[in-house]
């Protein structure tokens, strides 16, 4: 019996490219793509830096068409469609990912130059040209987040208490719909709204920490909202109706038995909803402005926040240039640093502290 | 059994701190809707003045002349960005969503999923930095190329921008910043689409694709559409990174994508020309920054309503 499937070849198998035909083909492909630039390169250009992208472009390319070819001739066009579509889905995830390992590294690999303790101990006071830190900006960053967490926190786990606990009719499905709409206000507008109100009572070209709060607050509300009205959606109902016929009244059941269920969950989405809100720039720039001085008082001056000593460092160079970038590119290197952070801590905390329903 | 009918309706005590909570829970709910109509009314109680105002009331109209001469280009530069953004944009992140929704091992497919949501934690300063020191002189190449060998094209025509900041290096950035949630809600929808459907596509010999355009699809199209506006949405009101890569020439329409001189956004606007800005000039930027949220409000809104229409006749939540 081994013998005779050895040697008649597999009725089901007919037809088919093997199961390694598309990785030997990426193979084949980048290194013919490979080996043509570099013969190129040394017949023709001459000693210039190796075009990595274009030769993997050009790859890419020639196993697609290698590939698409091959299946037309052996396994007919339906499957030759099939092999195309999933090269082009492939091909999408992966030039997402350039971007992102980009970034990545560019940023470490600059912002390690400034990521030394003056960085972190440093105002900008007095500093002209090599030296100075990022310190006043982080208090600021601190500051402002903080305060916006403080007012959005409640008004937004409150919101979704009445949405999934109380809300009923017309009134719920408009705080929905403008909690939804509300998450595509762009955040310059929210600074400029900030910027409004705090100009009307303190008068024109007033520039606060507060205000800085209160734009990141618009931003940072409906974060909240949708993130803890998922969380107690999923809380089971069982668990009211069990508190409910224990004679317990309904504001102590959400209190002692709703929210305690989904605080993991809430816990997480606040701090996603932070991770987001820290790294604008936009609302901050307008509301809070920007200084290079230590300021503790949020209703007094100008503050400054990481992700705008970014920008400034940038956009208002002095001599020599190298200082400034390398302050923005460690300024960035923080900021992701903080920012990946809160997610991962998180993720984690949802996974340590999320209800066990089961047994 | 049958006295509880002759109860009648059984009234709940009303206990104070029920009240109590209520009435908070409801009132945070309704300090909500005030907050969007109070944005609403302070811009257009700061915008108002601006609106007859001409370059001899505000220094930043004096080229244009008056109000609406100054914010017609930028509009223009505003859709034309994120309409690119969205051109580049939307494919991707359908083939992204259905790579992980339909494409990758089961195992890694949530992980993957997390690697793309990174993207969406990168503050976009960084993007913006990003953008103008690594991505614009990487791609300045191309450009050359493009308007030397393709210059016969309106689009592409020349001369090419010696540092690559044009206004196609915005879109690009622009598009990679909205990839994540139209991902999102692509991979949500693709995810619910029904798994029976699938398999009888499958079971009747379709290929993968087949059975995708033939179920997924179908299933997912309005999910698709409203991602799309969700993300023009979001590319509309995106400042930072377009105001950093973006190089721009006040009062400039034009279509052409790889000249040094560009439209600018009215985002990018307000955030290089607010801070020194000073009396009615303010005015006259807070007035843009109202155009621009009734742009995106109407969006958003558009957006969210073809989500909610299709939640409540798929019946998938």
């Amino acid at each position: 019996m081994a013998v005779l499937t050895q040697e008649t070849p597999n009725a089901l198998a007919a037809g088919k490219l093997p199961r390694w035909a598309p990785w030997a083909g990426v193979a084949i492909a980048q290194g013919v793509s490979f080996a043509t630039f570099a013969v190129l390169q040394l017949a023709v250009v001459g000693a210039a830096e190796f075009p990595v992208a274009g030769a993997v472009v050009v790859g890419a390319l020639l196993y697609v068409v290698g590939i698409v070819t091959m299946s037309a001739l052996v396994e007919g066009r339906r499957k030759a469609v099939d092999r195309l579509v999933t090269s082009l889905v492939v091909a999408a995830f992966l030039v997402a990912m350039v971007p992102l390992v980009s970034v990545t590294i560019t940023v470490v690999a600059n912002g390690v130059n400034r990521f030394d303790p003056e960085f972190f101990s440093w105002s900008m006071r007095n500093v002209q040209g090599a030296g100075g830190g990022a310190l006043h900006a982080i208090i600021g960053t601190v500051l402002i987040t903080l305060t916006a967490a403080v007012i959005s926190v409640p008004v937004g786990l409150m919101t979704s208490i009445y949405l999934v606990e109380y809300g009923r009719g017309a009134l719920a499905r408009g705080i929905t719909f403008f909690v939804d709409v509300m998450t595509g206000i762009p955040s310059i507008v929210a600074g400029l709204f900030a910027y409004a109100l705090f100009a009307l009572i303190f008068g024109p070209g007033v520039k606060l920490g507060i205000a800085g709060a209160v734009a990141l607050s618009v931003l940072m509300i409906p974060v909240v909202v949708r993130s803890s009205e998922e969380m107690l959606r999923i809380v089971p109902n069982e668990l009211r109706e069990a508190s409910y016929a224990l004679g317990v009244p309904k504001w102590l059941t959400i209190l002692k038995v709703v929210l305690p269920t989904s605080v993991a969950g809430i816990m997480t989405g606040i701090m996603i909803s932070i991770a987001r809100v820290i790294g604008e720039t936009a609302p901050l720039l307008i509301a809070a402005g920007f200084t290079a001085n230590m300021n503790y008082n949020l209703f007094d001056g100008p503050m400054n926040s990481l992700p705008l000593f970014v920008y400034t460092q940038y956009m208002q160079q002095g001599n020599p240039v190298e200082a400034y970038i390398d302050r923005a590119w460690a300024g960035a290197l923080t900021l992701i640093i903080i920012v990946m952070l809160l997610n991962v801590l998180a993720r984690l905390f949802s996974r340590f502290f999320a209800p066990r329903f089961g047994r | 059994m049958t006295t509880s009918t002759a109860l009648g309706k059984i009234r709940a005590k009303q206990r104070p701190g029920d009240r109590v909570f209520s009435t908070t829970a409801v009132s945070a709910g309704v300090l909500i809707l005030v907050t969007l109509a109070a944005v609403a009314i302070f811009l257009i109680v700061q915008a108002v003045p601006a609106l007859p105002a001409t370059g001899e009331d505000a220094s930043i109209l004096r080229r244009a002349g008056n109000f609406w001469a100054y914010v017609g280009p930028l509009v223009f530069g505003t859709i034309w960005a994120a309409a690119l953004a969205l051109l580049f944009a939307l494919p991707v992140a359908i083939g992204i969503a259905l790579f992980i929704s339909h494409y990758a091992p089961r195992r890694l497919a949530s992980a993957l999923g997390y690697v793309v949501d990174l993207l969406a934690a990168v503050p976009s300063v960084v993007f913006g930095l990003w953008g103008i020191l690594v991505f614009a002189p990487a791609i300045q190449p191309l450009y050359s190329w493009l308007v030397d060998n393709l210059g016969w094209i309106p689009l592409f025509a020349g001369p090419v921008s010696a540092t690559g900041r044009t206004i196609l290096t915005a879109a690009l950035v622009l598009a990679v910043m909205t990839l994540p949630i139209m991902t999102a809600i692509c991979r949500e929808v693709f995810l619910q689409a029904p798994r029976l459907h699938e398999e009888a596509a499958l079971a009747l010999g379709a290929t993968r694709w087949e059975m995708i355009r033939m179920a997924v699809l179908p299933f997912g199209r309005s999910g698709i559409v409203s991602a799309g506006v969700l993300g023009l949405g979001r590319a509309l009101g995106e400042t930072m990174a377009v105001a950093m890569v973006l190089s721009p020439t006040p009062g400039l329409i034009s279509a052409a994508l790889l000249q040094a001189s560009n439209p600018t956004t009215i985002a990018a606007n307000i955030a290089l020309s607010f801070p020194e800005s000073y009396a009615l000039n303010v005015n006259v930027l807070i007035a843009t920054g109202l155009i621009l949220f009734v742009v995106t409000f109407l969006v958003n809104a558009v957006a969210r309503w073809i989500v909610n229409r299709r939640k409540e006749f798929s019946g998938a939540n």
